[in-house]
Parts: C-alpha cells; sequence; structure tokens
C-alpha cells in the first residue's frame, strides 16, 4: 500500500526524538509588525480553540473567536471530569515521553500517526506548567505538590485532576486567558454565532459565513487562515456523553469545501456511563473512568438474578474485567471495556431493570480507604462501621460530585447500593485530517481538539483528549500556522464584498429559507432520534456487513424524509434553536452514512471499530495489519459520493503487537 | 406516554427584548419522575411543535450541572425547590402529580431577556475581561511544582473556582448583586501565590467592572449562597471586600 499521493502528512525528517525541537528552530517565522495585519479565525473557544486564540493573541495575530453559547466559558470541554495526561514522571514510577507516546500509539491499537504522537507527549509537561501559572487549581497532596491518579490503559500515575471537574477547571484557566485577550482588544469574541461554511478564493480558506443566533443574520469574516476547534460529533447517536449542542456542522462544512475527512467511523464507547432510563431520555451522563480506579465491576454469576446487589455473596459474583485481563482488570482501556459489558448483558447477566448495566461497586474501596484511615489516626479496635464510614469519606473527597450527580439522576444512593452503569458513545476519534502542521488539505485551513482526527488512532487513553487539546492550541499552532502565514504577509485583508463570500452567504441562505419554508410534520428531533437509532444499532459498539449495508440504505431514506417533512418552527430572522438544530441534524445525517461507508470499508477490528466478522476466538478485536494500516481520508465529491484515500502508516519506533491487556 | 403525571405549567414567554413579555399556561401529562426538568420541556416543545406553535426558548447544553448555561427560575427560586442543583439536574421526582409550576428567565437589569426563558449573561464575561487572569503569556510558566501550594489553599480556591457563571446568586439577590460571582474568582486567584502579583489591581478593576455593568449592591442577606448550586460560600464576598478594601488603601499611598 502506498499512501495517496492527494495526502501528504509532512512529517520532518530525522529520529522522532528531534523532531519537534528540530522543526520549531527552523520553521518560518512571521516577523510582530506583519503578524498585526495577519488575521485569524478561531471556530470553537473549547480547550483546544480557547487555548489557540489566547495564545495566537499574545503572539500579536489579530484573532476573531466563535462559538454558538452564551459564553466561551460553556464549551463541551467544561464538561470533562477526570484527567489530563502529562509525562512528568512526578511520581517517580517510571513514566517517561516515550512512555506516554508509547501507552498513546497502543492504546489507539496501532492507527495513529508516530510523530504527531510523540510529539503531543513532549509538550504535555509544558500543558501542566502553563495551567498551574494560569491559576488552575489542581489536587494537591498536604505537601502542597501536584498529585496524580492512574487511568484506564495505563500502569503508571500520570493524571492531574481537579476532584471530577478537571475539564472545567482547565477550560476556565483557558477562557480567562481568553477573556484577558479579549479585554486588550486583540480578540473579537462572537458567542451565540454559528459557523455556516467557510469561503474558498483561489484554492485557499479565506473566511466564513456565520449567523448570529440572536437576530438570524448571516455575516461574513474574512481571515488568513481559518481553525476548526469545533469539537466532537458523538451526537451523530442522538444519545451521548457530549452536551446537547455539540455538532459536526463547522467540521462537515470544511469537508464538503475539501477537507478530507480522516477515520470516520472511530467512536470512543465509554464503558461506565449511567444507564438509560426511559424513552424520554436526552442525553447520558458520564462517571468518569477514575472510578474504575477505586471501583470494581460485575455482574451476578447467575443469569436473570433479581436479587439486590448486597444480598450476592461474593463467590456467587463475577468480576469478569479482573478475571478476563487480569494483568489490567479494571483498568483495562475503554474499547476493552465497554465491550465485555455489552458481551456480560447481551449473554443475559445484565443488572437492573433493564438488564442492561453492570455493577460499578465501591464496598472495597471503603474498606480499604478506611483501613488507611484508621491506621493514619491511629484508631484501635475500630469498628467495622466506622471503617466504612471513614473509607465513605476518603471516597467523598475523591469523587463526591460524581457520586452526588449519580444520586440525582437516578434517586439512588450510590453510597448505599452499588452503581449501574452500561456503555455510552463518549468520543470521536475520527476528524478532518490534518498534516503534522494541524493543517487539512486544504490550504489555510486547520483542525485542532476533538475536530480533527490525529492523535488517538482507534481508540483514545482516558484524559487524553484534554492533553491533546490544549497542545494543539498552547504549544502546536502557535508555531506550525508560521509556516502557512509567513507566506501569506502580502496578502491584504480581502473584502467580504468578493464575490466569493457572496456566494457562500447565498448558499447558506438558500439552504435555511428551504429548512423553514419545507413545513412538514416531523420536528429535526424526531430525525435526530431516528438517525441515531440507526447509528447504534448498526454502527455502533458492534458492526457488520450486512448491517452497516442496510444503515446506508436507511439512513439515506431518511435524509431523503427530512428534506421534505421536516417541520422547523419560528422565523429565520430570530433567535431559532429549532431552526439551530435543524441545520446540525441535516448535517448529522450526511456524516452518518459516511461513517457506514468508513466502517464497511474496514474489514478488520481495532479499537472501538469492532467487526463482528474480525475476532478472535475469545471474541477480542482482530486487526489486519498487512491491509488495514492506514487512515481513511475521505474526499467529498459530490451528494453520497466520497473517495477514499489511503494514509499508510509507518511504526518505525515501535513494534507493533496484537494488543494485550492480559 | 412514559409516566403518570400531569401538570400545569406557567411559562414565561416574550419574543424578544423590544417586545413585552407575558404568561402562558400549558398542560402536561404522561410525564415520568425519571425525567429531568428540561426533559420535560422537551415533551413540552415537542407537544407544541406538533400542535404548529413555537416551541419555548431556553438555554442549556451539558445537561450534567456544569456548563452553567441552564437558568430557570422555577417557583421563584432559581433553579427550582432543591439545593445545591442546577436546573438540568432538577428531576421530575421533586413534583407531584396535579402541581403547577411556575417558569420565568432571571429577572436582573444586566441580564436582558433575549427570547422567552433565555437571557444575555455577557456581563459575567466581562467582568472576567476585566481582570478575571493571571498574566501569564503560553509558554512563560516555570516547572509546575515549582511552588508548592499549601492544600488547604489549594483546595479553597478550587471550591471558588467551582463556580459555573450560571447568574443564579444575581437572580435569586434582591437587588441583583454579581458579589458572589465576582468574588469566587477573587478569591479563587488570591488564595493561589500565583495569583499574587496582581492581587490589588485584580480586584478593583473586577469591581469597577461589576458595578459598570448596572449590577446592584449587596446587603448581605445571602440569598446568593443560599441558591448557589454549586455552594460557592460568603466568604468569597468577605474575602473579595478585604481584598478591594487593600487595593483602596494601596492607591491612595
Ligand atoms: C462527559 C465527558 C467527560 C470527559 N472527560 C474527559 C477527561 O476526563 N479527560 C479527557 O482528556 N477528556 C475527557 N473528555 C473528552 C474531552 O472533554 C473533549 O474531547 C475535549 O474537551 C474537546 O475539546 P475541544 O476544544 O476540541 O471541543 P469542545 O470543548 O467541544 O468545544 C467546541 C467549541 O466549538 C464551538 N462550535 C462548535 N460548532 C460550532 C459552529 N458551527 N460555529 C461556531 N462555534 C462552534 C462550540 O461553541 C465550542 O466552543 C470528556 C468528554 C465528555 C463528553
Ligand atoms: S445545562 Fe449545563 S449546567 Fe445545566
Amino acid at each position: 500500500m502506498a499512501t495517496s499521493p492527494k495526502l501528504d502528512a509532512k512529517i520532518p525528517d530525522g529520529p522522532l526524538e528531534t523532531k519537534w525541537t528540530k522543526y520549531r528552530s527552523t520553521v518560518p517565522l512571521v516577523n510582530p509588525a506583519n503578524k498585526r495585519s495577519l488575521e485569524i479565525i478561531v471556530i470553537g473557544t473549547g480547550l483546544a480553540g480557547a487555548s489557540a486564540a489566547a495564545t495566537l493573541a499574545e503572539l500579536g495575530y489579530k484573532v476573531k473567536a466563535f462559538c454558538f453559547q452564551d459564553s466561551p466559558r460553556r464549551a463541551h470541554s467544561i464538561a470533562a471530569q477526570g484527567g489530563i495526561n502529562a509525562a512528568k514522571n512526578y511520581q517517580n514510577d517510571g513514566d517517561s515521553v516515550y512512555r506516554l507516546f508509547y501507552d498513546t500509539i497502543k492504546g489507539g491499537d496501532y492507527r495513529a500517526r508516530e510523530s504527531n504522537v510523540y510529539r503531543l507527549a513532549e509538550v504535555s509537561g509544558n500543558i501542566i506548567d502553563q495551567c498551574v501559572a494560569a491559576g488552575v487549581p489542581f489536587a494537591r497532596e498536604y505537601g502542597g505538590l501536584l498529585s496524580n491518579r492512574s487511568f484506564g490503559g495505563t500502569q503508571v500515575q500520570r493524571t492531574f485532576y481537579a476532584a471530577g471537574q478537571t475539564g472545567q477547571q482547565l477550560l476556565l484557566g483557558a477562557y480567562s486567558g481568553l477573556q484577558r485577550q479579549v479585554g486588550a482588544g486583540n480578540i473579537a469574541m462572537y458567542t451565540r454565532h454559528e459557523m455556516l461554511d467557510v469561503v474558498m478564493i483561489d484554492g485557499k480558506c479565506r473566511g466564513i459565513i456565520a449567523r448570529n443566533l440572536i437576530t438570524g443574520e448571516l455575516e461574513r469574516h474574512f481571515g488568513h487562515a481559518v481553525l476548526i476547534c469545533s469539537g466532537g460529533y458523538g451526537n451523530v447517536f442522538y444519545l451521548s456523553t457530549n452536551a446537547m449542542g455539540s455538532n459536526v456542522t463547522a467540521a462537515w462544512k470544511a469537508h464538503k469545501k475539501g477537507a478530507f475527512f480522516g477515520n470516520p467511523c472511530f467512536t470512543q464507547i465509554h464503558p461506565t456511563c449511567i444507564p438509560v432510563s426511559g424513552d424520554h431520555q436526552s442525553k447520558l451522563t458520564l462517571m468518569s473512568e477514575s472510578l474504575r480506579n477505586d471501583g470494581r465491576i460485575w455482574v451476578p454469576k447467575k443469569k436473570d438474578d433479581n436479587r439486590p446487589a448486597d444480598q450476592i455473596p461474593e463467590d456467587e459474583r463475577d468480576y469478569y474485567l479482573e478475571r478476563r485481563y487480569p494483568a489490567f482488570g479494571n483498568l483495562v482501556p475503554r474499547d476493552i471495556a465497554s465491550r465485555a459489558a455489552k458481551e456480560r448483558c447481551d449473554a443475559g447477566y445484565g443488572v437492573g431493570t433493564s438488564k442492561m448495566a453492570v455493577y460499578l461497586d465501591y464496598y472495597a474501596a471503603y474498606e480499604r480507604y478506611g483501613k488507611g484511615e484508621v491506621n493514619k489516626r491511629g484508631i484501635h479496635n475500630a469498628s467495622a462501621d466506622q471503617i466504612l464510614q471513614l473509607g465513605k469519606a476518603v471516597v467523598k473527597e475523591k469523587y463526591g460530585n460524581l457520586f452526588d450527580m449519580y444520586k440525582q439522576i437516578t434517586g439512588e444512593d450510590p453510597y448505599q447500593v452499588p452503581m449501574r452503569i452500561y456503555p455510552a458513545v463518549h468520543y470521536t476519534m475520527g476528524g478532518l485530517w490534518v498534516d503534522y502542521n494541524l493543517m487539512t488539505t486544504v490550504p489555510g485551513l486547520y483542525a485542532l481538539g476533538e475536530a480533527n482526527f490525529s492523535d488517538h488512532g482507534a481508540n483514545r487513553l482516558g484524559a487524553s483528549a484534554l492533553m491533546q487539546g490544549l497542545a494543539d492550541g498552547y504549544f502546536v499552532i502557535p508555531y506550525t500556522i508560521g509556516a502557512y502565514l509567513a507566506s501569506e504577509i502580502r496578502t491584504k485583508a480581502i473584502s467580504t464584498d468578493h464575490p466569493a463570500f457572496v456566494q457562500a452567504e447565498k448558499e447558506v441562505n438558500d439552504r435555511i429559507t428551504k429548512l423553514i419554508s419545507i413545513k412538514g410534520t416531523k420536528s429535526p428531533e424526531a430525525y435526530h432520534k431516528e438517525l441515531g437509532k440507526i447509528m447504534w444499532d448498526k454502527c455502533g459498539m458492534a458492526r457488520n456487513e450486512q448491517g452497516l449495508k442496510e444503515a446506508i440504505q436507511e439512513i439515506r431514506a431518511l435524509k431523503k424524509e427530512f428534506w421534505s417533512n421536516v417541520k422547523v418552527m419560528g422565523d429565520v430572522d430570530e433567535f431559532n434553536p429549532e431552526l439551530d438544530k435543524a441545520n446540525r441534524v441535516a448535517d448529522f445525517i450526511e456524516l452518518g452514512e459516511l461513517m457506514c461507508m468508513d466502517a464497511l470499508d474496514r474489514n478488520e477490528s481495532c479499537g472501538g471499530h469492532f467487526r463482528e466478522e474480525y475476532q478472535t476466538e475469545e471474541g477480542e478485536a482482530k486487526r489486519d495489519d498487512e491491509n488495514y494500516m492506514y487512515v481513511s481520508a475521505w474526499e467529498y465529491q459530490g451528494e453520497s459520493q466520497w473517495e477514499l484515500h489511503k494514509e499508510e502508516l509507518n511504526y518505525e519506533n515501535i513494534k507493533i503487537a496484537q494488543r494485550s491487556y492480559k | 406516554m412514559e409516566g403518570n403525571m400531569n401538570l400545569t405549567l406557567q411559562v414565561w414567554r416574550q419574543k424578544n427584548s423590544r417586545t413585552e413579555g407575558r404568561m402562558e399556561t400549558y398542560q402536561l401529562s404522561g410525564i415520568s419522575e425519571d425525567m429531568s426538568f428540561l426533559e420535560m420541556f422537551d415533551v413540552l416543545n415537542e407537544q407544541l411543535v406538533h400542535e404548529g406553535k413555537d416551541p419555548v426558548s431556553f438555554d442549556h447544553d451539558c445537561r450534567e450541572g456544569i456548563c452553567g448555561a441552564c437558568s430557570m427560575y422555577i417557583n421563584g427560586r432559581p433553579h427550582g425547590p432543591l439545593q445545591g442543583v442546577t436546573t438540568c439536574q432538577l428531576h421530575m421526582r421533586s413534583f407531584k402529580d396535579g402541581d403547577t409550576i411556575v417558569v420565568e428567565p432571571w429577572r436582573a437589569q444586566a441580564f436582558p431577556v433575549i427570547k422567552d426563558l433565555v437571557t444575555d449573561r455577557a456581563a459575567f464575561d466581562r467582568i472576567i475581561s476585566a481582570g478575571g487572569y493571571i498574566s501569564v503569556n503560553t509558554g512563560n510558566a516555570q516547572d509546575a511544582n515549582a511552588i508548592p501550594v499549601a492544600k488547604e489553599n489549594a483546595d479553597a480556591s478550587f471550591m471558588a473556582a467551582a463556580c459555573i457563571g450560571c447568574g443564579a446568586c444575581v437572580a435569586a439577590c434582591k437587588n441583583a448583586s454579581a458579589m458572589l460571582f465576582t468574588s469566587a474568582k477573587i478569591s479563587q486567584l488570591a488564595l493561589l501565590p500565583q495569583g499574587e502579583a496582581e492581587r490589588t489591581a485584580r480586584a478593583k478593576k473586577m469591581v469597577a467592572q461589576m458595578d459598570e455593568e448596572g449590577f446592584g449592591a449587596c446587603t448581605n442577606t445571602g440569598a446568593c449562597a443560599a441558591e448557589c448550586p454549586k455552594g460557592i460560600s460568603m466568604e468569597n464576598i468577605a474575602r473579595m471586600n478585604r481584598e478591594f478594601f487593600v487595593a483602596e488603601i494601596g492607591t491612595k499611598d
């Protein structure tokens, strides 16, 4: 297999360890005076967008940033719970840049690009330094130094955290940097704005069309470069742990204007989420993976066992992760833990009324922590109950907000009964294809954070998305964008009266007018639900050829129906969430089709992509490195038409192996 | 139909900031107690769309109590009857069959209504822009463990930083004061050695911006902290007043 001539990853030459250092000291620079006349548009102000916008503004570029929420502080990154990885080796447990790199490549089931991942591991430490300096109150030990925890798929403690609210604290840190630049007049912030198209002039990306969500007005914005930092597209499944507004629209518009879409089918299903409680369900809530550190996952050994958890004796419980994967136990990577839960539930061992759940049990942790406290405090003859209470207090300090959330949602007290959990759609490894510079296949158009496909291969390890978003924004794009902008210093700002802007705006306008004038019988929400069901059933945790082929037909039919029968209430020229939703659902439908095509193309199982036809006798994913060690990059060629380009993956620094956590 | 609760909803409807609003009454049935309050609104909106009526606009995003978008004033209380819970985390099991529930937007001069239950809270962002940060450019930082921070200070800083910027404090206050919000940010940074250098300037600039936005004065009634879904404490206000006082003295000499 050879890489398609249309894909140049621009990986610097030389040994892995020196690529980035050498690149940084040789990449063309833009002098400060020229920076002031170069304009950069940033779509999205989550971790990736906020850190990029703030840093680029600090460097002197003129920045415009956009988000659809009423404030940049509300981006979906705010919801991240568990933590952020960095190869600091503060715990002296053998961590290193190489080990973080290795874990990430292996965790991604050997489907990520070595050079990018190594760079990610290299800058990971700087991220923590930066965040602490910006006032992020990470958890600390009594000595005043930073605390770490471990996360799935690794055997070292390299995860930094702030209770169960790490994303919130990191985002508020990046947001304060962003607001500082807004206050200084270096960033123009456009909240409640949705990007609805990119504008291309002479083969380069030169701006965007955005809708002011309050007035409904369409606006044209010029930029020498545009960064898509719009997050992931997990909501294509309708139910996911993503925020309600998370969408693919910005990335999808970029895709339709020429940016290839990488590995669209690589979706992460997170093993520990609160199970669905009924048809009204609008979203699913994650219970952080960090809970697997201390919690033990089990189901009854007997099928259809209806006894309450506390009446099932120890020897009648099946701690199936510990049984199947003794080396990693409850800390196996997400894809493996998710499939194992599905396997047990499908086989009839599930718990709860729906039987589509497994237990996450903290009893052992209460006892262990309780005994620790008893020793620390020198309490003699502590009663079993006293130990339990002390243990619960420790757990409360570590995970209190998560336990409260569980109680609020389910009405059950997780300090008294084990939590019930089930896998749910959580993260999308796929996204816009980018080269080493984070540039898409469209010159001047970049993608950062979850919106790109880059670092996580076929499965992301926990606590790596926050790291990647901030790496891209704080430490990568500020350098790599110079490679492009250095040759743009002579490009004067282009008037937004240019025919390309006029045309792009007209297209957006036509589409909106069309949506609102269909006046059919079903709400955008109803179509979203239908799409989600097709995707979950046929392109979810397990996929097969027949199901995927059916799904493609069903999605095409759904698309046809949507465009002739959707009912969008309200008007174009006003605040209209129904219209916003319709716009997003229309794009999700198109994306869904591509995801199924991608899943169908990949005749192997790897990471989160599990094709039932390709598994080992023990039910583990069976990769096919000979034929599928590539990134799929899909080029849009017209309605329901794509061409597949392949980027061959070369592993020069890692010996590829069958992934084993046994 | 998933549940068996019947409810009467009285909801504030307002087309935009230029028109007057009014309360509208809706009947809902088949509500399940496992639904969240916002899922109950989803049901209402699907029903309205079905009847060819304009659905109710409301802000929401994460539906996990962390983004601070949701902001309903329910039966006279921001985020409804429970303590420590945002609107999106409120569940219908907190209500009973036959209840009448009154839902309004945040009411404050500094938070004008955009539509229905949606208000403009950009004033909060401007307060942060005025000084709610540490001026450290990317790349300026030293090793993260170079400055130890006493655990109790780090924890207290985190507690203040847990503010989600929803504005319930303003909505709860009879003067629509933003002291709790502003003081939470000032406290977070004042409790950390990293925030030391700009400490006095920060307090002054943020307070000045808060006043400029048209938020009211604080009379120490404590309604803000009582209604805060994240338990942000009144101590922050006391700390802010100290910081501000020091800043004022500082500028006199
Ligand atoms: C519940 C949950 C918990 C998680 N926990 C962790 C964790 O512990 N550790 C970890 O590493 N990762 C975690 N993740 C993953 C991680 O949070 C995300 O991958 C990451 O935050 C994405 O950041 P981002 O900046 O790429 O995008 P986002 O934070 O999603 O931001 C997207 C931005 O784009 C804007 N936007 C989108 N479309 C448009 C448009 N068309 N026009 C204008 N603006 C637009 C939005 O307004 C927003 O500002 C978690 C994810 C979830 C769902
Ligand atoms: S929707 Fe995010 S806090 Fe309620």
